[in-house]
């Protein structure tokens, strides 16, 4: 059996970025799950933080992830309410239905 | 170390696989419910790895508010979650073949790294061994001291949030009952009781 060590979880960390990347061209107008993706990329950059981290015997890497999930947090509550209050407005939360700002 | 091996590729195919059914799921309730399952086996890898700490902060946070609040969210709105699918297939191949291109410069870079042996010395904050202390105590040593300022810059991150939060989805609703104290307060006798001559034998 192989030694499980830094390329294992940095493999994982790149295929949930990829599938956060995927996610969001896949659903393209549904924008909850939008949210839901960039969740997951973050997810993978926490997880190549971390392996760094425990790599290199660093703890500034698991500090820094601290910090991107506290701001990952922020961004999902600021994000949902946002969807909330243009749902109140328009009936729908289609990306294509986001264009009052449009020049 | 063979059942740590196995542990991993366990945890790593489950979070793959719940990484793959949240961007694919039908119905979105499913795709939250799936997002937590994610987050619950990525904090188990974080556990193998030695991050114990930011696991358990993983689970509480993210499952426990994070997720919640995309329920929430989910079950709030009423929308016809069918008619956001419509074109999923037409974007399916972009999708892929964007997705495939992002994965195999990751892989290329993965690849061709290597670490050089003098970066261990540009540490900027070594980890103390295990024996001394653990991953909870270290980081919290670590944080309230040399990264004091950052911390306090988080939380003022997660203020603005709620603040923004609270201000964006707040509304001033009409037609609400509601007790109004100044109004109970300012109540005279003379708006509120009215006194009528009633004439013998006319009623009301």
């Amino acid at each position: 059996m192989m030694q499980i060590g830094l390329g294992h979880y940095l493999t994982v960390g790149a295929i949930l970025f990829t599938l956060g990347v995927f996610g969001i061209f896949l659903n393209r107008k549904n924008v909850i799950t939008i949210l839901m993706s960039v969740e997951l990329m973050l997810l993978a950059v926490n997880m190549n933080m971390v392996a760094f981290s425990t790599h290199l015997h660093d703890l500034a890497g698991q500090v820094f992830a601290l910090f991107i999930l506290t701001v990952a947090a922020a961004e999902a509550a600021i994000g949902l309410a946002i969807v909330v209050v243009f749902f109140r407005n328009r009936g729908s939360i289609e990306v294509e239905d986001i264009n009052q700002m449009k020049g | 170390m063979i059942i740590q091996t196995l542990i991993f590729y366990v945890f790593a195919a489950i979070t793959v696989a719940g990484g793959v059914m949240v961007v694919t799921a039908r119905n979105p309730v499913h795709s939250v419910l799936f997002l937590i399952l994610t987050f619950f086996t990525a904090a188990g890898l974080f556990i193998l790895m030695g991050a114990e700490f930011l696991a358990m902060v993983l689970v509480v946070v993210y499952v426990g508010a994070v997720a919640v609040l995309f329920l929430f969210v989910v079950m709030m709105l009423d929308i016809n979650y069918l008619k956001l699918r419509e074109g999923f297939l037409q974007y399916l191949p972009t999708g892929v073949v964007i997705g495939l291109i992002l994965l195999v410069e990751l892989v290329m870079i993965a690849g061709k790294w290597v670490l050089s042996p003098a970066s261990l010395e540009s540490r900027a904050a070594p980890t103390p061994m295990l024996v001394k202390l653990t991953n909870t105590e270290a980081l919290g040593q670590v944080l309230y001291t040399n990264y004091l300022y950052l911390f306090e810059a988080a939380g003022l991150v997660l203020l603005v949030a709620m603040i923004g939060a609270i201000l964006l989805t707040h509304r001033v609703r009409p037609g609400v009952r509601r007790q109004k104290i100044v109004d109970q307060l300012a109540r005279t006798k003379g708006n509120s009781l009215e006194i009528k001559k009633v004439p013998i034998g006319g009623g009301v």
